[in-house]
């Protein structure tokens, strides 16, 4: 176990360095000196090179991707062109809507999806379970912003149960909660038909095991035998979809807050890029990055934590 | 039976569309790029079979011509995970085990671990938001789902005893590679493929929506929903007709997609039965 995990925080780092050459590199390439975006038209050729040297553009490529990467391993994510703030403190700032409305999508899909995946299973072949099945089919073709959009022409415009859009911050958490709501709802519909489909064809193969039998042979009902040994052993696919479901619902919220006007990562990012506030759009991309990779690696550790053959095949 | 009812639908809805988007090429009932505000948010009626958004263009010929920019961004992106990563999948399935295949691996791990969403932004923010940016952004995205699927198709081919023949009469592992192999992994590709394309028509209505896709004046059901959302509260239907457009596409795609891998692939057709 230990050397699994070794190995995997080994692929971990690779993928991380990787990952933050690439950023790096891609946002040099971007057209537009942020300095003299910063001081307008008629900026002296002087106060350009002056305001440059003061936001170290001036440096070698490698110089500058050191001193970025080693602030951000010593959560140092630089200063916002635009916002004369510390980064680390406006995704601080950020992180209170995002993180708690992907992880309020999580609990909504995987609230939904486990029962009926459960239904759709223990149904097989039934109406039921066709219908569950063409109703997942709807829901994984519909793009969560539009699902969004109906959302909020439902339950605001017209029955006005929640607001439209905005944040009144966690002061008041049950405001927030409900304003969080109709995003994580739309979020949450198309990862929960994903996720019942995966509960649905685990739990199926699973039933189709020999050990099943042997506990229908021992007189298990069919239920006790789902619940007491199928349902655990079909929980690896589906732990690892969750997992991965995470890191989407997370760069899922960047379009949903632009939906509801959520002052969220996603939001930050958009107005970095329109801005030209390079360091915020770097910094903000390799911190979700970031999260998608070590995710993934806990998922992975998770997995072989559960099932022992894994290991072995580090 | 239930198989073929979900092929069939789901091709029935994908030509509904690329019938759109084709005929939006030599005709449509209006023209998309002229502006009549004089009929701006008119209801459907019998000249406007969908009725007008906020310029008096006609939204169902917008929706034609939207088809025509999602097609067209999701087959280029389908493309692209095909031309290169069928080969790079080919490639490291030939050469099993060695460098070349290890390397091949890793940077597909390595693609697969980025939310392809946020570089897919990253991209069109950097190189400037328009369509072939979108088509690069998730083209990118496709290359190692193909590389994955060609490779693991193609490994179990490698075991089987026809294509030992075929070494054993001198054949090297490049032609093996393309007369027999590829051959055999083609339903495989048919099936990943309109799997990818769905979901690229997704993708391109998202990156559209937040403007970072197909450029006005060329319509995009993306935009158009971004457009209508101020709209919501008095033109709901303007929100919500791409919306279905985008649905009903997708949805065409998928079931065509799982009815052909039910046909395709005797082993779902065991499992299933």
């Amino acid at each position: 176990m230990l050397r699994y995990a070794f190995s995997r925080a080994l692929s971990l780092a690779v993928s991380l360095i990787v990952a933050s050459v690439v950023i790096f590199a891609v946002i040099e390439v971007i057209p537009g000196d942020p300095a003299s975006y910063m001081l307008g038209l008629n900026a002296t050729p002087e106060a350009v090179d002056a305001l440059r040297d003061q936001l170290g553009l001036n440096g070698s490529l490698v110089s500058r991707y050191l001193s970025w990467a080693g602030g951000m391993l010593t959560g140092d994510f630089g200063l916002s062109y635009t916002y004369k703030v510390p980064v680390a403190d406006l995704v601080a700032q950020r992180l209170w809507v995002s993180l708690p409305l992907a992880l309020y999508a999580l609990a909504l899909s995987t609230l939904i999806a486990f029962p009926v995946g459960l239904i759709a299973a223990a149904r097989r072949g039934t109406v039921t379970d066709y219908g569950i099945m063409g109703a997942t089919q709807l829901g994984i073709a519909v793009p969560n912003f539009w699902f969004a959009m109906l959302l909020v022409l439902v339950f605001a415009v017209n029955l006005r149960w929640f607001s439209a859009g905005g944040f009144p911050g966690w002061s008041d958490p049950g405001a927030a909660i409900k304003a969080l709501t109709l995003p994580a709802v739309a979020l949450a519909l198309p990862q929960a038909s994903i996720l019942a489909r995966v509960m649905r064809s685990a739990l199926i193969e699973t039933l189709g095991q020999d050990y099943i039998r042997t506990a229908r042979a021992k007189g298990l009902s069919r239920r006790q035998a789902t619940t007491r040994h199928a349902l655990r052993n079909a929980m690896i696919p589906v732990l690892t979809i969750i997992g991965l479901q995470f890191s989407f619902l997370l760069a899922g919220a960047i379009i949903i807050e632009n939906v509801f006007y959520l002052p969220g990562l996603g939001r930050l990012i958009f107005q970095g890029i329109t801005q030209r506030d390079l360091i915020v759009v770097e910094s903000l991309v390799m911190l979700l990055v970031f999260a998608v990779i070590l995710v993934t690696f806990l998922v992975d550790l998770a997995y072989a934590a559960v099932d022992p053959r894994l290991r072995r095949r580090a | 039976m239930r198989l073929n009812a979900q092929l069939w639908i789901g091709a029935a809805l994908t030509a509904v569309f690329l019938a759109g988007a084709v005929l939006s090429f030599v005709w449509t009932p209006h023209d998309v790029t002229a502006l009549n505000i004089a009929d701006k948010l008119r209801p459907a009626s019998s000249t406007y079979l969908l009725g007008t958004d906020h310029f008096g263009r006609d939204l169902l010929s917008m929706l034609m011509v939207g088809a025509r920019t999602s097609i067209a961004v999701a087959l280029v992106a389908v493309g692209i995970g095909l031309g290169l990563g069928v080969p790079l999948g080919l490639l490291a399935a030939a050469t099993r085990g060695s460098l070349i295949d290890e390397v091949v691996m890793r940077g597909n791990d390595l693609i697969f671990a980025f939310p392809s969403l946020v570089i897919a932004i990253l991209i069109t923010a950097v190189f400037g938001p328009s369509a072939l940016n979108a088509i690069l952004a998730i083209g990118i995205f496709n290359i190692p789902v193909f590389a994955r699927v060609s490779r693991g198709g193609a490994l179990s081919l490698w075991t089987l005893d026809w294509i030992l023949a075929a070494r054993v009469a001198g054949k090297g592992r490049l032609r093996i590679s393309l007369e027999h192999i590829l051959p055999n992994i083609v339903n495989l590709l048919i099936v990943q493929g309109t799997i990818q394309f769905s979901l690229g028509i997704l993708a391109e209505a998202a990156l559209s929506y937040v403007g970072l896709g197909a450029q006005p004046p060329l319509p995009s059901w993306g935009r158009m929903l971004a457009e209508a959302q101020t709209m919501i509260y008095t033109n709901p239907a303007l929100a919500i007709l791409p919306g279905l457009a985008i649905v009903a596409m997708v949805l065409g795609l998928n079931l065509m997609g799982d009815g052909l891998r039910d046909l395709l692939d005797p082993r779902v057709r065991r499992a299933r039965a």
